[in-house]
């Protein structure tokens, strides 16, 4: 098991691109900053399954992001999130 | 074709498929039974067991956490071990309890398709799998939970949890007034898949009226 590239309470960008192949990480989220709320374990990575390139672990985390930075305007408080899982790959340290 | 010949549907009562999409997929079934993937015999095991599990068996664990603050702190901070200790496995997901308080509620969706912890609660209502409120939970969380009778104070943070890789969800919600002392069973009782998924926050303590009378 490979050691996790982030911890938890690490800021994040979550890469804005589209691989021409299913992928786990929905267009709203894409290119948004968050923080990892937590590290999760090893799991098959979907864009190399799905090509047929077996299924390679790949570590996960849960990220949160404010709801006022996804939606704008965004009809709620300034404390509503959303987490989402995003695998490893998709991730970079934000400043 | 005999009444329950499994071989050829997945089901006795199944259909014969009226789609292309359909006949594929019967097709690519029959193809990997025939090599070997696996075995009519497992298959019928999966369905019986996704069959058999029902939002009850949610009830039981957020029941137990209420009575067994210990339970509720291993629940809360490793899911997948003590749904083991309760004599459940969602393998090969991580089990993820959210826990409501008073100025926190959760909500659960998967926008990419429907990911619902199945072998645990069941079917999901066609509600969760509709585009609706798949695109509109994450959007517009508190006008969609209002529509579902949930109605938020802005002193309550919204957490909305969206479902998209290997990781499954439950809502712990949070323990009614006016149940002191009550068995497991019968907090069990009050809890509804809803409120599991957390399109429902406050769970109602029905009274026997028949009792005052």
């Amino acid at each position: 098991m490979t050691a996790p590239k982030f911890t938890t309470g690490q800021r994040v960008r979550i890469a804005d691109r589209t691989p021409p192949v299913h992928h786990r990480v929905p267009s709203y989220a894409k290119g948004q900053v968050g923080i990892i709320e937590r590290v999760c374990g090893m799991h098959g990575e979907p864009e190399k399954f799905i090509r047929g390139d077996g299924k390679p672990a790949q570590r996960l985390y849960r990220v949160t992001i404010p709801q006022t930075e996804l939606w704008k305007p965004y009809d709620g408080t300034a404390s509503d999130i959303l987490e989402i899982e995003i695998f490893e790959h998709w991730l970079e340290p934000a400043a | 074709m005999t009444g329950h010949d499994h071989t050829r549907t997945f089901q006795a009562d199944h259909p014969e498929p009226t789609s292309d999409a359909a006949r594929i997929g019967l097709a690519l079934r029959e193809l990997l039974i025939e090599a070997g993937h696996y075995t009519v015999d497992e298959e019928q095991a999966v369905i019986a067991a996704m069959q058999g599990a029902s939002p009850e068996n949610g009830a039981k664990i957020v029941a137990r956490a209420w009575t067994d603050p210990a339970y509720r702190e291993r629940l809360l901070n490793n899911g997948g071990k003590a749904l083991e200790e309760a004599g459940f496995d969602i393998a090969p997901y991580e089990f993820t309890v959210m826990e409501n308080t008073g100025n926190i509620h959760n909500v659960i969706v998967c926008t990419l398709c429907s990911c619902y912890p199945r072998s645990l609660l069941g079917m999901s209502p066609a509600w969760y799998k509709s585009k609706s409120y798949r695109s509109r939970v994450v959007r517009e969380p508190r006008k969609v939970l209002a529509e579902f009778g949930v109605k938020l104070n802005e002193d309550v943070d919204v957490r909305v949890h969206d479902s998209t890789a290997e990781l499954r969800y439950m809502v712990l919600p949070q323990r009614p007034a006016g149940t002191d002392g009550w068995s497991g069973e019968k907090l069990a009782s009050l809890v509804t898949r809803d409120s599991l998924i957390g399109t429902q926050r406050d769970l109602r303590v029905r009274h026997r009226t028949r009792n005052k009378l």
